[in-house]
């Protein structure tokens, strides 16, 4: 909670790193104030490396204000749980994030997100490259009408994978990764509509982690399962924490509280409190936030 | 309470009638073409009419190959033509002009389906077919110098029927690509595909059902299509050899010829009308049994 803290981790932001984008584009030096609302106690400065910097953010569709002044900072391999009630905008904040929102012709955004140094709103920025290296999981899932081999490869022949070898590897490493690959390796050019809800979710994470992003954004991906396939979702997460960062919706409060390290308490299209998940569940300083986290709160 | 009961009966009394009015009328006329054509038909002997290239009903010669390889020519060309000028429009109109502009061109396209085809066959025949004769054929002659043309020939029937069934197939085939959830275009983005590969690779795959449904339907309007390309074809009675050429098709044949034929002659028109049925239930059947494979794997 220090605000050394943040100031470090925009400085290692700045710096090149494999994946990272060349210093020489990285945004301008910004204003302080998004460390004020952040808070975060364990991790040592040298290893805090923003993946998400995010300043000032609003989004309206049409003439509603959807987002006001979002700040977020997000580290590298961290899980951020995002909780709030229905309509406050958790949605909508992800789907900034790997610019989803594009889709919907009058939405307007202003503010800045910053993905690796660089202003994914700027001009010229690659949507697609964002997209490949910020997966998506949806809240329904949503595998293509294709087979389950399909489904998985769709992405990485997207980006230039042929080899028959190399693909046959990334569909059983990630069927692996979420635990699917015993359900169905006998079923792999079988259509994945066939699979079980839970079946087809886990598949759809498999789809994402083909394409090996850096960031997985889930919104709400246990809502439609039942508790043992919840429970299989998130111990991959936990699983999924060393390579990825992860950033997920929930209205399921346990679930937020087992998985993440970090906490943002949405209301009304602003961010009322973030933070460590075990101080905001333990003593949150905002009273909606512990009228939310409590369930007294409509 | 009972009143109702009294409407709701008649209602279905009423649908009924109707349904079987609808029923036996089709089925009267298939009999009925059929009893009139197959004795023609038989008496000429099945192979012989089928595959007798030489159709002179004053010689008392009635076969029809050369009206069959004229219908199969233009179809196959408008529908070479038509079906990806089709989709494409299709495409284009779904996913990426925007949707007011493309409320006004389905419009413009849907109003093609209301012209009637003679104006069609007008349209060719004062526009498309000097256009064959004047410009097409020298280019075709520094390729083959032996070419002649009047212009009347399979390029210019399947060219109009080509624009015929566009209406068909845009409209139903961008219904099919509208109709694909969102679901999947977001799924597709969202593992970093452009928008191109998510329409290739995603909605057309997904929408494939509708597609083929819109050119099944395109291709029963180029087979049946009589007055445009009985206007455009030339009809002349020969195996075709190459697209500038006249033919004579098996719907425009019998237009022509009912007017004036003697009784022998009216048998084989019926017997020409037997073909048309048959060629149609074929391709129908052929269409769905591929839209059936090409379903099968994503829905089950
Ligand atoms: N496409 C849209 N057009 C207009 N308004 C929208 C659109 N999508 C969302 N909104 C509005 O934005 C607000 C936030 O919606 P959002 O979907 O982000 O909520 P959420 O927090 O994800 O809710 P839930 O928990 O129910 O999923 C809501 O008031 C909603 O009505
Ligand atoms: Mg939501």
């Amino acid at each position: 909670m220090n605000m050394n803290m943040g100031a470090a981790a925009v400085q290692t932001s700045t710096m090149p790193r494999p994946t990272g984008a060349p210093a020489a584009s990285q945004t301008p030096a910004m204003p302080r104030q998004a460390g004020a609302a952040f808070t975060e106690a364990k991790t040592e400065a040298a290893d805090a490396e923003l993946v998400f910097d995010i300043n000032k953010l609003n989004l309206h569709y049409g003439s509603f204000h959807g987002l006001k002044d979002v700040s977020i900072r997000i580290e590298r391999n961290k899980i951020m749980a995002l909780i709030g009630p229905s309509g406050c905008g958790k949605s909508t904040f992800l789907r900034t994030l790997n610019r989803m929102n594009d889709l919907i012709p009058y939405v307007s955004i202003d503010g800045l997100v910053c993905f690796d140094g660089k202003d994914i709103y700027g001009r010229n920025y690659d949507v697609t490259d964002l997209r490949k290296k910020v997966g998506m999981v949806f809240q329904k899932p949503n595998p293509f009408p294709k087979t389950v081999f399909d489904n998985i490869t769709y992405g990485p022949k997207i980006h230039g994978k042929k080899n028959r070898k190399q693909l046959d590897e990334i569909v059983e490493r990630t069927l692996k990764e979420v635990a699917l690959w015993d359900e169905v390796k006998d079923r792999l050019h079988k259509p994945a509509l066939g699979l079980s809800g839970g079946q087809q979710q886990r598949l759809c994470i498999a789809r994402c982690l083909a394409v090996e992003p850096e960031v997985i954004l889930m919104d709400e991906p246990t809502s439609a399962l039942d508790p043992v396939a919840t429970l299989k979702i998130e111990e991959l997460m936990d699983g999924l924490r060393e390579k990825y960062t992860i950033i997920i919706v929930t209205h399921n409060m346990q679930q937020a509280g087992r998985i993440s390290n970090e906490t943002a308490f949405f209301l009304h299209g602003e961010i009322v409190e973030i933070g460590d998940t075990e101080t905001i569940f333990s003593t949150p300083t905002n009273k909606k936030t512990e009228e939310y986290i409590t369930g007294r709160f409509g | 309470m009972r009143q109702n009961r009294f409407v709701e009966k008649s209602i279905e009394k009423l649908l009924f009638v109707a349904a079987a009015i609808a029923t036996i009328s089709v089925a009267l006329i298939t009999i009925f073409v059929f009893r009139s054509g197959l004795p023609a038909m038989s008496g000429y002997g099945f192979a012989n009419f089928l595959f007798g290239a030489d159709w002179s009903p004053g010689n008392g010669e009635y076969g029809i190959l050369a009206l069959t390889a004229g219908t199969l020519a233009v179809t196959f060309l408008a529908l070479l033509i038509g079906i990806p000028t089709g989709v494409c429009c299709a495409v284009f109109l779904a996913e990426i002009l925007p949707k007011r502009a493309a409320a006004v061109f389905k419009f413009a396209i849907e109003l093609l389906a209301g012209i009637p085809s003679v104006v069609y066959g007008f349209f060719g025949l004062i526009v498309i077919v000097p256009i064959i004769s004047e410009h097409v054929l020298p280019l075709w002659q520094r390729v083959n110098p032996d070419a002649q043309t009047t212009g009347l020939s399979i390029l210019a029937g399947g060219f109009i029927l080509a624009v015929m069934i566009l209406p068909t197939i845009v409209s139903i085939s961008e219904n099919a690509i509208s109709s694909v959830p969102q679901d999947y275009r977001e799924a597709s983005l969202a593992v970093g595909a452009n928008k191109r590969e998510t329409i290739v690779r995603v909605l057309i795959p997904a929408a494939k059902s509708g597609i083929l449904a819109s050119i099944i339907l395109g291709m029963g309007r180029a087979i049946g299509e009589t007055m445009a390309v009985m206007v455009l074809t030339g009809n002349v009675a020969m195996l075709p050899k190459g697209i500038l050429d006249p033919v004579a098709t098996l719907t425009g044949t019998i237009a022509m010829e009912m007017s004036y034929a003697g009784p022998t002659h009216q048998e084989a028109l019926f017997g020409v009308g037997i073909v048309l049925f048959v060629i149609i239930l074929i391709l129908n059947l052929a269409a769905q049994a591929i839209a059936r494979k090409m379903g099968a794997v994503g829905r089950e």
